[in-house]
């Protein structure tokens, strides 16, 4: 019964915990609730048996004791009386079985981008994920009371700027999507990408965001939830095959691509096959076609780097970026030679927008090298190095300058 | 609720408008406060002189000192307020969607805080 209890538990708190936000107004009040319902439940049901219908059980029993304890705090206080009052009327006469809508309600919330992304990033780790605090603030290398004041702060400006509690409506809805998948791959992005922290819950924030993207599939099937569903799956396939045993950085046509998970590729694929037969995919769907075309390539020789340009092209139609035309660059030499993908390069290194950005010397340096323009190579490399902060990446870019022949000269 | 939707834009560019352009602008924002008070949101609001005309004044140590000029220098100057009635701040954000600057400067949006004899909130989180 304890082992059912607490898988119940992970199964059903967030989904409890989002209904009682709701007909509580207050996401104190309703973990509060949730909490007593559930110690209330641990001590019931083992005596009395599980109920019917042990969700609505739960939201019945935490509304009942937030009301209660409204109450008792309300003894001097006529706006929390009335308050109590108000919920003990609605609690009649409303059905108390969670429903899916809330979980939707709770994820926009907190992906309300009146919040900054921290307090966006933290407020859905803690509230829709259900991550304690102390592991949220390990997974970002924080205080646990920094991220503490963090979601403090969040809820409330929650409450005093008055972020309601719902879905945005249909003429709203694209841009605060955009937000929500935003945050997602954020989450992502902390746990996939980064290199230092604590191992584990890295792992847990990038499955937590796949996660929260199923979710969200499942609750609003958009055709960009889905791309960015597909593109988290596409990538996470490849996580064992990206950092070698010295916990380096292993670029895509070095990685063992034994090593990449199949199961992640095909789903990733089946969903992006689905989207491309649709008209007028996004930047999220495009992304992840393009790690699809890597996925297929069983040898790293075997890309079909043409598709990928290809795919570039429209991502930078909808969604101009430097950063996408410095892919798209890396993409054209190789489908089409170094020196046409170089010409793209320094017409973007022209441009002044990416000046700071390591890669676009690094990637510079590469096609400069298979130029055998070594010289130049060295001195891009070697910019790349001062401009770049992360650790491994600062090793790798050190190997690759020191296996460049010396030259001739 | 209510709230307070504060304009900003940087004056450069509003004197780099000819008056055609200017009154043309204006005429807009007079169609948006209509359309706000039709739509029973408006409470009030008003356009602002440029900042050459402010002064700021303070009270220290029981003396009133005034000075040349706005409280702070910032990109964006503060052009005017509209004080909205909404529902909830996603209500807010749509309304202030539809202030005419707002396509070249920002408009800040604060709820509104009722005085109270006790208990007020202080809006602040402790200890940050």
């Amino acid at each position: 019964m304890k082992a059912w209890l607490d898988r119940f538990y992970q199964q059903e708190s967030r989904r409890v915990l989002a209904t009682l936000i709701r007909l509580l107004g207050d996401f104190d009040l309703a973990e509060e609730a949730l909490h007593e319902a559930f110690a209330a439940a641990m001590k019931q049901w083992p005596e009395e048996g599980i109920p019917t219908n042990p969700r609505a059980w739960l939201v019945s029993a935490g509304r009942f004791r937030a009301i209660d304890q409204i109450r008792r705090r309300a003894r001097h206080d006529a706006v929390l009386a009335q308050l109590a009052e108000q919920l003990a009327v609605t609690a009649s006469d409303e059905p108390p079985e969670p429903i899916e809508d809330d979980r939707l309600r709770l994820i926009f919330t907190c992906c309300h981008p009146a919040l900054s992304t921290d307090a966006q990033l933290a407020l859905t780790l803690r509230e829709v994920c259900g991550l304690t605090t102390e592991e949220v603030a390990r997974a970002f290398l924080t205080k646990p009371a920094t991220l503490a004041q963090r979601i403090v702060r969040a809820k409330a400006k929650i409450r005093d700027a008055g972020i309601p509690y719902e879905v945005p409506e249909t003429s709203a809805l694209a841009p605060r999507l955009q937000a929500v998948l935003h945050t997602i791959y954020l989450m992502f992005n902390e746990g996939y990408s980064a290199l230092s922290g604590d191992q584990l819950l890295r792992r847990a924030l990038a499955d937590e965001a796949i996660r929260l993207a199923r979710l969200l599939c499942e609750l609003l099937p958009e055709p960009e939830a889905f791309g960015l569903l597909a593109l988290m799956l596409l990538h996470d396939a490849r996580r064992e095959a990206r950092i070698d045993s010295a916990g380096d950085l292993v670029p895509l046509e070095e990685q063992n691509r034994s090593r990449w998970h199949q199961d992640q590729i095909a789903e990733g694929r089946r969903i992006v096959l689905r989207l491309m037969y649709r008209r007028g995919y996004g930047a999220y769907t495009l992304q992840a076609a393009i790690a699809a075309v890597h996925a297929e390539a069983m040898r790293a020789d075997d890309t079909d780097w043409k598709q990928i340009v290809g795919l570039y092209t429209v991502l930078q139609g909808i969604a101009p970026s430097p950063v996408v035309a410095l892919n798209r660059a890396v993409a054209v030499a190789m489908a089409h030679g170094p020196a046409q993908g170089l010409a793209l390069m320094e017409a973007i290194e022209t441009s002044g927008e990416l000046a700071t950005y390591h890669l676009l010397y690094a990637a510079k340096a590469d096609l400069l090298r298979r130029l055998e323009r070594i010289e130049q190579a060295r001195a891009a490399y070697e910019r790349a190095l001062a401009l770049c902060e992360q650790e491994p990446e600062r090793r790798f870019l050190r190997r690759r300058l020191a296996t460049l022949p010396l030259s001739p000269t | 609720m209510n709230y307070l939707a504060l304009v900003y834009y940087n004056e450069d560019i509003i004197r780099a408008m000819s008056q055609q352009e200017w009154d043309a602008l204006n005429r807009e924002c007079m169609a948006c406060v209509e359309g706000l008070s039709a739509s029973g949101h408006f409470v009030d609001g008003h356009a602002l002189q440029a900042t050459e005309t402010a002064t700021t004044v303070r009270l220290r140590d029981g003396k009133l000192t005034t000075t040349d000029g706005p409280f702070a220098e910032t990109k964006e100057q503060l052009a005017g307020f509209y004080l909205l009635q909404a529902r909830d701040l996603n209500e807010a954000i749509q309304l202030v969607g539809k202030i005419p600057p707002l396509r070249f400067g920002s408009v800040e949006v604060r709820p509104v805080r009722e005085l109270q004899t006790e208990g007020n909130i202080t809006g602040m989180v402790a200890g940050g």
